[in-house]
């Protein structure tokens, strides 16, 4: 997640301190991990150096609480483009499960066992997902769906390396 | 044969032992067990082929096992009359399929009253209670229209109703989201289990879908025509 953007983009609405930053990002997009103030400083003090965000006004006292960024136009035109870029998939080529997998067939372990209880596994969190669809609000929702639609994806790789199981095996130990 | 795997916790009411079924040269089931406790959602799932749908309906009392029993609070379906095995689906078990259950020429009103006519409940009556299912499944506006006329997705929430009308113990659905698109199949998903734990009614499930499996409270999976249980109960 790219916060130095989060930031810009939340800030198009007006300028804003560095805590009031911090709590707008944790609420709309930090669910699970919201950030440090440290963090939320670092990214502040990269985007005034590179000219993205200018204070607006200091209030006596000094520290870093008291200041107020405000976007600069170069600030929005980085938000724009960050928007209109595609992210870069992710291939999860060098995946732990695929790496078990070969391991177990390779020294003559149950592969399937190992498959079957990573699925239920799989399960239980979507499960879990699931519950907090159903009571969630919209943003809620979406970012569950997200999730499961990734652990769906992985466990239909699952089911399809049980099939395999076998053609795997004479390649591995041939 | 596998013993029957009873989940901790409450009797179980719907009880599979040891099935086996053959088609011909095919062993579709081949030692296969369930139990399922009132009011629980077990989903089963599966490769395509594995004997998921001969299960359910070995357990629903529509296919007659070779070996193995079913048991229905304890009483032996396989061991009933047919009429008495016609009653127990009627009364106390609701179905809903992937699709073209309706009858096409009757309203969806009069498709979710037809369980209730069957059971002689008077047609004002059958047709009241009709219409609240339709509420709460959300497909008031399709009451008048009949199932060729509604979306599929409506379709299947007005089998839901259906399956539902009658108070069931047990609700077999078998891919019950299989034709619909992922928003619309949650949408089934979500009302299928919401009215379900209301009316305490256990449902066994049948998907291939893992969403969809994430409605459920635990999962049996079948494979070859044998059962491996999963210990994950929520
Ligand atoms: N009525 C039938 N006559 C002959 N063979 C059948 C019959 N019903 C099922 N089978 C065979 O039994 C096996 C199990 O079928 P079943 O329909 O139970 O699988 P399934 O797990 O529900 O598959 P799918 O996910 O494709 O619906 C398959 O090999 C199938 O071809
Ligand atoms: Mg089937």
């Amino acid at each position: 997640m790219s916060v130095g953007q989060a930031f810009l983009g939340l800030l198009e609405s007006g300028p804003r301190h560095g805590y009031d930053l911090k709590k707008t990002y944790d609420d709309r997009f930090g669910h699970a991990r919201p950030l440090h103030y440290g963090q939320v400083y670092a990214t502040l003090s990269r985007l005034l150096k590179d000219g993205l965000v200018e204070l607006d006004g200091v209030e006596p006292g000094g520290g870093p609480e008291r200041k107020r960024y405000a976007v600069t136009s170069a600030g929005v035109t980085d938000v724009e483009k960050w928007l209109g870029s595609a992210e870069k998939p992710e291939p999860y080529l060098q995946n732990t499960l695929y790496t078990k997998v070969v391991l177990a067939v390779l020294t003559g372990r149950p592969a399937a066992g190992l498959l079957d209880v990573q699925r239920a596994e799989h399960l239980r969190l979507m499960r879990e997902l699931t519950q907090r669809k159903i009571t969630g609000d919209l943003a809620e929702q979406l970012i569950c769906d997200h999730a499961l639609f990734h652990l769906e994806a992985d466990l239909r790789w699952l089911e399809l390396t049980a099939a395999r199981l076998d053609d795997l095996a004479k390649v591995v130990r041939p | 044969m596998t013993a029957p795997h009873t989940p901790a916790g409450g009797t179980p009411l719907l009880v599979g032992e040891g099935l086996c079924k053959a088609f011909g040269p095919t062993a579709a089931l081949d030692g296969a067990s369930v139990a399922i406790r009132a009011g629980e959602v077990v989903a089963i799932m599966g490769p395509s082929g594995s004997g998921k749908s001969t299960l359910l309906h070995c357990l629903a009392g529509i296919t007659r096992p070779d070996s193995g029993r079913v048991l229905y609070q304890g009483q032996e379906v396989s061991a009933m009359s047919d009429s008495e095995r016609s009653a127990l689906r009627r009364t106390r078990f609701g179905f809903v399929f992937q699709f073209g259950q309706l009858v096409p020429e009757l309203t969806c009103l009069e498709n979710v009253a037809l369980p209730l006519r069957l059971e002689r409940v008077r047609r004002r009556e059958a047709e009241r209670r009709a219409a609240e299912w339709l509420e709460r499944l959300e497909v008031t506006d399709v009451a008048g229209k009949r199932p060729g006329e509604i979306s599929g997705g409506q379709g299947q929430r007005v089998a839901v109703a259906r399956a539902l009308v009658t108070g069931p113990q047990v609700v077999f659905a078998d891919e019950p989201t299989g034709a619909l698109d992922s928003l619309n199949g949650e949408r089934v998903m979500r009302l299928l289990t919401q009215a379900a734990r209301e009316t305490r009614a256990a449902v066994a499930l049948v998907t291939h879908e893992a969403r969809v499996a994430g409605y459920s409270d635990r999962e049996v999976v079948v494979r070859d025509g044998r059962t491996r249980h999963m210990e994950h109960t929520r």
